[in-house]
C-alpha cells in the first residue's frame, strides 16, 4: 500500500501521472484549502478591527509628539 | 514528451519559466521596499506587512479560481460560454495542478502569471499607504491578483481572448493587461479612501510628503526594473513549431511567440525593453528638472509605455514611445492631484495607469494594420480597439469594481483607519512595546552588573 500509488519506481515514466498522496481526495483537500482561506480572513479582520479601537486611545500626546517629528 | 526534441524543448520550457519567476520575484522585493522607502518611520511595520502578505493570499486564490478563470473565460460572457474543456483542466482539483509526472509546464506556467498577480496587487497597495485597513486592502488584492486581471487577461492576453479576435487588441507586455487596469483599480480605490491627513493645504494646495529613505526608493525601483526583465521573458512562449501553433504561419521554422502567438524573438524584446526604459528615464529628467523621484519612475513609465508594442517596434520607436509617454504622464499626474485632490502615495496610477493607457493607444495607431494573431479571421491591430481596449482595462475592470467595492466598505467602516492612529502611527502600539522592553532590559542588565560584578583592578 502506498498513498501515492505506486510502491517501488520500477515503471515507465511514460505512463506515470500524478504522484501526490491521497489522489481522489481533491475536491476534499480544496475545500479545506479555501475555510482555511476565507478563516484567515475572519480571524485577521477581527483582530485588527480590536487592535485599531485599543490603538486610537492608547497613544501618549508627548510619544505622538515624537514619532511626528521623527518623520 | 515523445522523442529527445519534444522532451529537450519541454524542460527548456519548463527551466525557461521557473527562471522568470525567480526573477519575477525581485520585483515584490522592490514594490515592498519601495513602499517603506515612501512611508513615515511610524507606519514601517505595517507598510511591509500589508505588501507581504499580499503574496500568499493572492498564491492562493490564484490557485483556488484565478487560474481556471483564465482558461474558463476567453469567451465569456459576451461571445460565448465558460469554457469548461480548458477551464476543468486547470481547476484546483485537477491532476495537473500538483506533482505530476505527465506534465512538466502547468507549474511553472501557473506561476508565471501567478508573479503577474501580485505585481497587480501589489501596484494598488503602494497608492493606498498609511491610512488604509490591511483587512481591506487584502480584500482589495484578491479581488485584482485573482478576479479582475485575470478576466482581462483572458478576454485580451489570451491565444482565444474575445478582444484579441474582434478588436485586434494587442499588449504583448502587459501595458493594459496589468499596469492599466491596477493603475485604474488603484485610483477607484484612492478616490474613495481620500488623502493623508497633510496631503492638502486647507486653501486645497498639495504638500508634497517626501519619502523618509530616498535611498530605499532608488534601489526598490532597480529591483522593479530587474525583475522587470523577467517579467518580459515570461510574457513569451520561449520555443515552439509552427505546427504545434496550428495558425497560419508556413514552413517548419521554430520561433519564439508572445502570449498570443505570434511571433518575435527574445532579443527583440532586450532591445526595446532597454531603449523604453531610456526613453523615458531621458523624458522624465527633463520634464521633472531632475527630480530623482520621478526621473526613476519616469524609466518604469517608459517601459510600461511601450509594452503593449514591444514585440514588434524598432528599439528607437520603443525609445520615443517611452519619452512621450513619461511627459504626458507627468502632466496628467499633477493635473488630476490638483484638480481631484487625490493622493496617491506612490504614483502607481500615474506610473502604470496612465501610462500603459497611453501605451495602449500608440500601439493602435504604430501597429495600425499588423496581424493580432496567428490564427485566421482575427482583426489586425488598430486604434479604435485599442482605444476600447485601454477603456477596458483602465475603467470597467479596474477603475469601477474598485470604486464600489471601497464604497461598501467605507460604507461599513473598514477602509479606513482611525485619525487617531494615522497620527500616532500604524507602529504606535509596537514602538511602543519595543521602547519600553529596551528601558526594561537596559534597566536589568544594570541591575545586574550593580549587584554581580566586580570592579576592574
Amino acid at each position: 500500500m502506498s498513498t501515492i500509488g505506486y510502491e517501488s519506481w520500477a515503471v515507465d515514466l511514460a505512463d506515470v501521472g500524478a504522484i501526490y498522496p491521497f489522489q481522489g481526495w481533491e475536491i476534499p483537500m480544496t475545500v479545506v484549502g479555501v475555510i482555511f482561506w476565507l478563516a484567515w480572513h475572519r480571524i485577521q479582520f477581527v483582530r485588527e478591527g480590536e487592535h485599531l479601537e485599543q490603538a486610537r486611545k492608547m497613544g501618549d500626546p508627548e510619544k505622538v509628539r515624537k514619532h511626528l517629528d521623527r518623520y | 514528451m515523445n522523442g529527445n526534441l519534444d522532451a529537450l524543448t519541454t524542460i527548456f520550457t519548463e527551466f525557461y519559466y521557473w527562471v522568470t519567476v525567480v526573477f519575477m520575484f525581485l520585483i515584490h522585493v522592490g514594490f515592498c521596499m519601495y513602499e517603506v522607502g515612501a512611508s513615515r518611520r511610524r507606519n514601517h511595520m505595517h507598510t511591509l506587512m500589508k505588501n507581504v502578505m499580499v503574496i500568499p493570499l493572492v498564491t492562493v486564490t490564484f490557485f483556488f479560481f484565478g487560474w481556471w478563470i483564465y482558461w474558463a473565460f476567453p469567451m465569456f460572457p459576451f461571445f460565448g460560454g465558460l469554457n469548461h474543456e480548458m477551464g476543468n483542466a486547470n481547476l484546483p482539483w485537477s491532476p495537473t495542478m500538483g506533482t505530476n509526472l505527465g506534465d512538466h509546464i502547468t507549474g511553472v506556467f501557473w506561476a508565471a502569471f501567478l508573479l503577474f498577480s501580485w505585481t497587480a496587487a501589489s501596484i494598488v497597495s503602494g497608492s493606498v499607504i498609511e491610512r488604509i485597513r490591511s483587512s481591506a486592502l487584502w480584500v482589495h488584492a484578491v479581488l485584482i491578483g485573482s478576479v479582475w486581471w485575470i478576466i482581462d487577461a483572458a478576454w485580451g492576453w489570451h491565444y482565444g481572448g474575445w478582444m484579441v479576435k474582434y478588436l485586434g487588441y494587442h499588449d504583448a507586455y502587459a501595458s493594459g493587461v496589468i499596469h492599466a487596469i491596477a493603475g485604474g483599480y488603484a485610483l477607484g480605490v484612492i478616490m474613495v479612501l481620500g488623502p493623508r491627513i497633510g496631503k492638502f493645504a486647507a486653501d486645497g494646495t498639495p504638500r508634497d510628503i517626501p519619502p523618509h529613505n530616498p535611498w530605499m526608493l532608488t534601489i526598490g525601483i532597480f529591483l522593479i526594473y530587474t525583475g522587470f526583465w523577467g517579467f518580459y521573458a515570461a510574457c513569451n512562449v520561449p520555443l515552439i513549431s509552427p505546427e504545434v501553433i496550428g495558425g497560419q504561419i508556413t514552413g517548419t521554422t521554430w520561433t519564439a511567440t508572445n502570449i498570443y502567438l505570434a511571433p518575435t524573438s527574445l532579443s527583440a524584446i532586450t532591445f526595446n525593453f532597454l531603449m523604453s526604459l531610456s526613453g523615458g528615464l531621458m523624458a522624465a529628467y527633463v520634464v521633472s528638472k531632475g527630480d530623482a523621484f520621478w526621473t526613476f519612475s519616469g524609466g518604469l513609465a517608459g517601459i510600461i509605455t511601450a509594452s503593449a508594442g514591444n514585440d514588434l517596434y524598432h528599439p528607437i520607436q520603443a525609445m520615443l514611445v517611452g519619452a512621450v509617454g513619461v511627459v504626458i504622464v507627468y502632466k496628467l499626474h499633477y493635473w488630476v492631484e490638483r484638480r481631484f485632490k487625490l493622493d496617491d502615495a506612490v504614483g502607481a496610477v500615474a506610473v502604470h495607469g496612465y501610462s500603459g493607457v497611453v501605451g495602449l493607444i500608440l500601439a493602435g495607431f504604430i501597429l495600425w494594420g499588423a496581424p493580432s494573431s496567428p490564427f485566421e479571421g482575427y482583426a489586425t491591430v488598430n486604434p479604435l480597439g485599442q482605444t476600447l481596449g485601454a477603456v477596458i482595462m483602465f475603467f470597467c475592470l479596474g477603475f469601477l469594481p474598485a470604486f464600489i467595492v471601497s464604497k461598501m466598505q467605507a460604507a461599513a467602516g473598514v477602509l479606513r483607519i482611525p485619525v487617531e492612529v494615522e497620527l500616532q502611527g500604524l507602529d504606535y502600539a509596537e514602538h511602543h512595546a519595543y521602547e519600553d522592553a529596551i528601558v526594561q532590559v537596559i534597566e536589568a542588565d544594570k541591575a545586574y552588573l550593580s549587584a554581580k560584578a566586580t570592579p576592574a583592578e
